[in-house]
């Protein structure tokens, strides 16, 4: 594999800067506030949004809260054990937690209830159900996706306060919608959107998130190799453009004007 | 429990508009994911649930594999947005209850001394919770064992029964569930007429017990075609299944 890459050839044949197909379908799971599924080559996703009352997190009590955890299901590969978060896990979540809050996608400031004490807390799950590489872009694109499709419950808060359900629905406040671009590298060539077979191979791995706007919003360099300076910046520009690819493609597939 | 509202109304019909002696729609796809062994994906009402089944493997960890026999390990586990409030994704204590009975109920169909030394895994997630998803999870555990080529001694569907407004009716739904008055969970092996799992919440006299008995395994009966059909559709496509029916 690492002889065909450096001869800037892929096992399946895309190019090194080429993206597996993209799937999204939308609202499979009636009983959360918004979800989807996300097909990315062979790796597929389904992340929910479940939207509660709660304490506002501390430090930013005129906020509303916003949790993301991620789980791999041993449904998604042989190698994978039931049980609590492993580490890669763990940065899996974190990762695509950070490309939605840094972008600040959702707009927090608006889902206060009661400053100081009860606040929106819009918990977003996802489920790996079939692992084959890039988790992280799978996984972001449906929490993204999800997102965009949510309808959030309309909380009232009633002499100043009791809050209640009012049982009407309202479009998530958003701002943007940020798109992260995975990249990892082999022997010295750069390829995006890594397979399972590509990953085990890799010996270095970035993901770039960038916003609407085409600005960067949050990156993580992960495994045990190293990048050049040069490669980082050439692997920013490649995230700004092909994620601007996937953005007109999730807005086309979610059909959501943002 | 308690009766707050009718649950079936002057023509006989439930909330979700079924006859008592209706299931709801009940769907099966064969291997939908494509790094298990076996897999099933099911829509059973407002269920959705995966099954995936990886082995005969090795054990991991070793002390605990059999010298005549292989060891079947189940979980089952909901997804955090599968419920109306969600649910913490830590396993539950009733979702090892239900890990336990389902391996339980699958374990008799399995020819599990033909695997010595190994083990079969199989995973349940339930992505939508509706009533009833041990029996929507077993129906589809089964279907995935069977997609993995396990060999098998017979296939396992499995149904509830229940009382509701008094009268006993097939395949309790989420509502029915939680206001009507008894459930009756049951997996069955329709050739080797055995029953596999079987469960009682609620109260029920003895001719109500017979009665609901009897209707959880009509239930089955019929789910067993479904089972049949989605493993012919994969395997043989939509041709063998015509040539069946004519």
């Amino acid at each position: 594999m690492r002889e065909a890459i450096s001869q800037s050839r892929r096992l399946d044949g895309r190019d090194l800067d080429e993206m597996r197909p993209l799937e999204i379908e939308l609202g499979i799971i009636g009983k959360a506030d918004g979800s989807s599924r996300v097909k990315l080559g062979n790796s597929e996703v389904v992340a929910g949004v479940k939207v509660e009352t709660g304490e506002p997190f501390e430090g930013l009590e005129n906020k509303g809260a916003l949790i993301l955890s991620a789980e791999v299901l041993p449904t998604a590969s042989p190698h994978i054990e039931p049980g609590p978060p492993d580490e890669e896990t763990i940065e899996l979540a974190r990762v695509v937690d950070r490309g939605v809050r840094e972008s600040e996608m959702v707009d927090l400031d608006k889902l206060a209830l009661i400053p100081g004490k009860v606040v929106y807390t819009i918990f977003v799950d996802c489920s790996i159900i079939n692992y084959d590489g890039n988790l992280f872009d799978a996984s972001s694109y449906a929490v993204v996706s999800a997102l965009m499709s949510s309808k959030l419950p309309v909380f009232e808060v009633q002499d100043g306060e009791a809050v209640v359900n009012t049982g009407k629905k309202m479009d998530p406040p958003l701002t943007t919608i940020p798109v992260s671009i995975t990249a990892v590298k082999i022997g010295d060539s750069v390829i995006l959107d890594p397979t399972a077979e590509e990953e085990a191979c890799m010996d270095a791995r970035i993901t770039i998130t960038t916003n609407s706007e085409g600005k960067f919003a949050a990156l993580q360099k992960g495994s045990t190799g190293s990048f050049t300076i040069d490669q980082i910046k050439r692997a920013a520009e490649i995230a700004r453009i092909k994620g601007e690819e996937v953005r007109t493609k999730i807005k086309e597939l979610t059909n959501n004007g943002h | 429990m308690v009766q707050t509202r009718s649950l079936i109304d002057e023509q006989g019909l439930r909330t979700d508009g079924r006859t008592i002696d209706e299931l709801r729609n009940v769907k099966i796809q064969v291997g939908m994911v494509k790094n298990a062994d076996g897999s099933a994906y099911i829509e059973f009402g407002k269920n959705r649930i995966i099954a995936a089944v990886y082995g005969p493997r090795e054990v991991h960890p070793k002390h605990m594999a059999q010298p005549d026999r292989c060891v079947l390990r189940c979980r089952y586990h909901m997804s955090p947005f599968s419920t109306d409030t969600r649910k913490n994704p830590a396993p539950s204590r009733r979702e090892v209850e239900i890990s336990k009975v389902m391996r339980e109920a699958l374990e008799p169909a399995l020819m599990l001394e033909d695997y010595p030394r190994a083990a079969i895994d199989v995973f349940v997630e339930v992505l939508q919770a509706d009533g009833g998803s041990r029996c929507a999870g077993i129906t589809a555990a089964s279907v995935a064992l069977a997609d993995a080529g396990i060999n098998m001694r017979d296939i396992v569907p499995a149904c509830a029964a229940g009382k509701v407004d008094g009268k006993i009716v097939l395949d309790i739904n989420d509502v029915e569930d939680k206001e009507g008055s008894a459930d009756m969970p049951l997996a069955y092996m329709p050739h080797l007429e055995r029953v596999t799992l079987l469960q009682l919440d609620g109260i029920l006299n003895q001719e109500e017990f017979n009665e609901c008995l009897d209707k959880a395994l009509q239930g089955c009966k019929m789910i067993y075609e479904i089972q049949r059909k989605a493993l012919i559709q994969k395997y043989f496509g939509d041709e063998q299944e015509l040539k069946e029916e004519s």
